[in-house]
């Protein structure tokens, strides 16, 4: 019987070993690809704040190089500095690298802002938002038009939320809403909101929320404008001139 | 010969996980709405079903009983991962659109029970055949199911238009119950035809 005992527990632990070792191995090969088809996924989505159309004529979507080369002509990246608002210039590696893996602006100092340029004059600009929905922090982009009022296009790409209800945050309808609200009038901000129950006719700052996720809404509702908050600091200087 | 035949093609029809066991019925409903991420999930699950038949094959004489349900666990679940791990990385939409049901795989009943059923007690090539076989006819149903769904509830195929443009696509088909309908429609289809050849 002891010996028995002895033998299973072998067998066991050989098992374990075994399949460990598969599974460390893959991970790590795997890895590289993996992560730039994150990296691949996130630029894509800031693309699609911007309004870019993601698919080509025949419906297949826009190749890597695409992605790629509107983010060389059109799109470059900048810093504003969470507490001043001021652009910074040459950021710190060392701190950038740390802060990327905060998870919500909260976590940062530097916040980083894509800039939509065409013919060299900026006319759209982008930014990360995320935090806390229900189960899991949500993260998105918002993108905003020249006059740094009107929304351009909002998406939400990763989050751990219920699927088929709080899950509904990444779908086109619930996303298309956003298209045209407001974020700012009459010389101050107003609050983009997601409406249980759904939003008055005719709301220029408000969307319909999504049955059965109300908290998921509650959530998106205070990042969204905590992060809008943040960055109009910044925005309040270019609306001035 | 003719045994390994049987092993092979049984599943597709006389002894179909699906429609005759009624397993697997979880991601049958859930990853139907299009072709493309049904195929993907068919290729997964056959894949996985038959190495983990293969693998618990070729060390069924030296599992102690005892353990065995958990080594099967151990063995499905690490080549899911795998599975998924790949997914990820070459198929990343497609991945993301399956989210939970790869991961699921591991309690899928089709593959903890052929193993428990079958590659328990029979040699690796037999394991190999078994596994293949209701991959195949896992398949067989999904993608029927699939088909009909994708079709009639978005006029598409594999994302092509196959319907006349007129074509008011039915949402039903798309949502939960539509696939029930669909299913239960097959489960009904395929049972007759197999009665009726028993009674010939």
């Amino acid at each position: 019987m002891r010996k028995d005992d002895i033998r299973v527990i072998t067998f066991a632990a050989i098992v374990c070993v075994i399949c460990s070792l598969l599974l460390s191995v893959t991970a790590q090969s795997l890895k590289d690809k993996q992560d730039e088809q994150v990296e691949l996924d996130r630029k894509m989505n800031v693309l699609k704040a911007f309004g870019v159309t993601l698919v080509d004529e025949s419906g297949a979507r826009i190749s890597r190089e695409t992605v790629e080369r509107y983010f060389t002509d059109h799109i470059s990246e900048i810093f504003i500095a969470k507490e001043t608002g001021d652009v910074v210039e040459n950021p710190d590696p060392v701190v950038l690298k740390k802060e990327a893996k905060a998870r919500t602006h909260e976590g940062r100092s530097l916040l980083p802002l894509y800039v939509w340029k065409d013919d060299g004059v900026a006319t759209k600009y982008a930014f990360p938002t995320s935090g806390m929905g229900l189960w899991s922090i949500v993260h998105g982009y918002l993108a905003l038009d020249r006059d740094l009022a009107t929304v351009i296009g909002v998406t939400f790409y990763k989050h751990g939320e219920t699927p088929g209800l709080g899950g509904e945050v990444s779908t086109e309808w619930f996303q298309n809403q956003f298209a045209d609200k407001k974020i700012y009038e009459n010389g101050s901000l107003i609050r983009l909101e997601v409406v249980k129950g759904g939003a008055p006719e005719g709301s220029n700052h408000q969307v319909d929320g999504i049955s059965g996720a109300t908290m998921t809404g509650n959530g998106l509702n205070t990042f969204i404008n905590r992060d809008i908050s943040y960055y109009n600091k910044y925005f309040s200087r270019i609306r001035g001139t | 010969m003719a045994k390994n035949k049987d092993i092979l093609l049984d599943p597709l029809s006389d002894n179909n996980p699906i429609t005759i066991q009624i397993l697997g019925i979880c991601s049958a409903l859930a990853v139907t709405v299009k072709m493309e991420t049904s195929a993907v999930m068919c290729i997964a699950l056959t894949v996985v079903l038959v190495l983990s038949n293969v693998a618990i094959s070729l060390i069924r004489n030296i599992t102690p009983g005892r353990i065995r349900m958990i080594v099967e666990m151990a063995v499905v679940a690490t080549l899911v991962i795998v599975t998924d791990q790949f997914l990820r990385a070459y198929m990343f939409d497609v991945s993301r659109q399956l989210s939970v049901f790869v991961g699921l795989i591991i309690t899928n009943c089709i593959v903890m029970g052929r193993m428990e059923a079958f590659g328990m007690q029979n040699p690796p090539g037999l394991a190999f055949l078994d596994g293949l076989g209701n991959g195949l006819g896992y398949s067989a149903v999904l993608l029927t199911v699939a088909s009909l769904r994708e079709v009639l509830g978005s006029g598409t195929w594999f994302g092509y238009h196959v319907m006349p443009s007129g074509y008011q696509p039915n949402g039903l088909a798309l949502l939960a119950p539509g696939a029930f309908i669909i299913i239960g429609l097959l489960i009904w289809a395929q049972r007759t035809i197999i009665k009726k050849f028993e009674a010939e």
